[in-house]
């Protein structure tokens, strides 16, 4: 017999989703990451209220969201952290250095169970944390449904203030 | 085969209240012969001006989008082609400027200079596209690029311009991004 899972060890994407919502997101820019898939690309697929780019590469996703902010558009970019790590290039100049708002939700797949980023075993999961930091990019840990509350107030001041902002996605999100 | 400067001139007659996104060689000829605040400069990260111009058609739907690429820049992020034919915005022409060279990085030549890229886009499922080698064609084409529903792709062969240096900080500045925020009305005056 399993051992119940604890009500505060579980991820909800569908109230990841709802907190983006609530945050004025109107567009997901993605590529899609099997540590996200499921709980959230999926879902935000089905959604009406969000208007889903499927893109090729990551840092298309850079452009795209940019060009946005000229309709007052925001949108929310769905990658992996290999995503993330190949986009580096177009991070660093439209978001840090043109300084676009860009809120990025990066999936850490393979992430060992309550182990923080930067003490993972994994050498790619390990480094996401300090390059963050390097860049200067503020970012919330998103493990648990208690993180949640974090994800919409973060959005507002990269919108507000026009600089990226990072959700790194600790546990895989159910799909509901 | 077209001069680009020729080219720009003759899209400028024709410019009205377009969007229009470039990016070093030619956004520093565009600059000189129709500097406008409905300009945009993509810089930084080069090929991502088309993600832009996606961004921009996306969130302006009543506004045409134009952006003019370079075939080197085009290489770079050659899977926008794609992403633009699925979200096929109606708004949207994209231009590329085909020398076969690296023009603004000391006029290398791209890996294969005889690459099709009105194929590339047709492959990508953005069917009106066409291949122009002379300015009368372009000129007889171009209401057609401007005002026809898209996406639309036009090649355009050139010879290679003028190699750098180029001073691109005056195109860069942060007031310019401003003022086309202003000029679609995302910021008020």
């Amino acid at each position: 017999m399993n051992a119940p899972v604890a009500a505060q060890d579980v991820l909800h994407g569908l109230s990841i989703i709802d907190a983006v919502k609530k945050a004025g997101v109107e567009y997901v820019l993605s590529v899609p990451d099997l540590h996200t898939s499921q709980g959230l690309l999926y879902p935000i697929a089905a959604d009406k209220q969000l208007n889903l780019v499927r893109v090729c590469k990551e840092d298309e996703c850079l452009g795209i969201s940019a060009g946005l902010t000229y309709g007052n558009k925001r949108s929310l970019i769905l990658m992996q952290y290999t995503g993330f790590l190949y986009a580096m290039n177009a991070i660093r100049a439209v978001a840090c250095e043109y300084r676009f708002p860009a809120a990025m939700m990066i999936g850490m797949l393979g992430l060992e169970e309550g182990v923080a980023p930067k003490d993972s075993k994994k050498f790619g999961l390990k480094i996401i944390a300090p390059i963050l930091e390097t860049m200067e990019i503020p970012y919330e840990l998103i493990d648990t449904d208690a993180d949640i509350a974090r994800i919409g107030p973060a959005i507002e001041h990269a919108y507000t203030h026009s600089h990226p902002t990072a959700f790194l996605i600790a546990r895989r999100p159910l799909a509901s | 085969m077209m001069n680009r400067l020729d080219v720009l001139r003759i899209l400028k007659k024709h410019i009205t209240d377009q969007i229009v996104i470039s990016s070093y060689s030619t956004a520093s000829e565009w600059i000189e012969i129709n500097d406008r605040p409905l300009n945009y400069f993509s810089h930084g990260a080069m090929g991502l001006g088309s993600s832009h111009g996606l961004g921009m058609a996306l969130a302006l739907p009543e506004r045409r989008v134009v952006v003019l690429d370079g075939d080197g820049s085009l290489l770079m992020n050659l899977p926008t082609l794609v992403s633009i034919g699925r979200a096929a915005p109606k708004n949207f022409t994209h231009i590329v400027f085909r020398n076969g060279t690296y023009e603004a990085n000391g006029g290398h030549p791209i890996p294969n200079p005889n690459t099709d890229f009105e194929a590339m886009a047709r492959a990508a499922a953005i069917s009106k596209a066409c291949t122009i080698s002379n300015t009368q064609d372009f000129e007889n084409k171009l209401q057609w690029l401007l005002n026809d529903e898209g996406p639309l792709f036009a090649c355009l062969d050139i010879e290679q311009g003028p190699l750098g240096p180029r001073d691109y900080k005056e195109m860069y500045r942060p007031e310019r991004r401003k003022a086309l925020r202003v000029a679609v009305g995302a910021d008020p005056a």
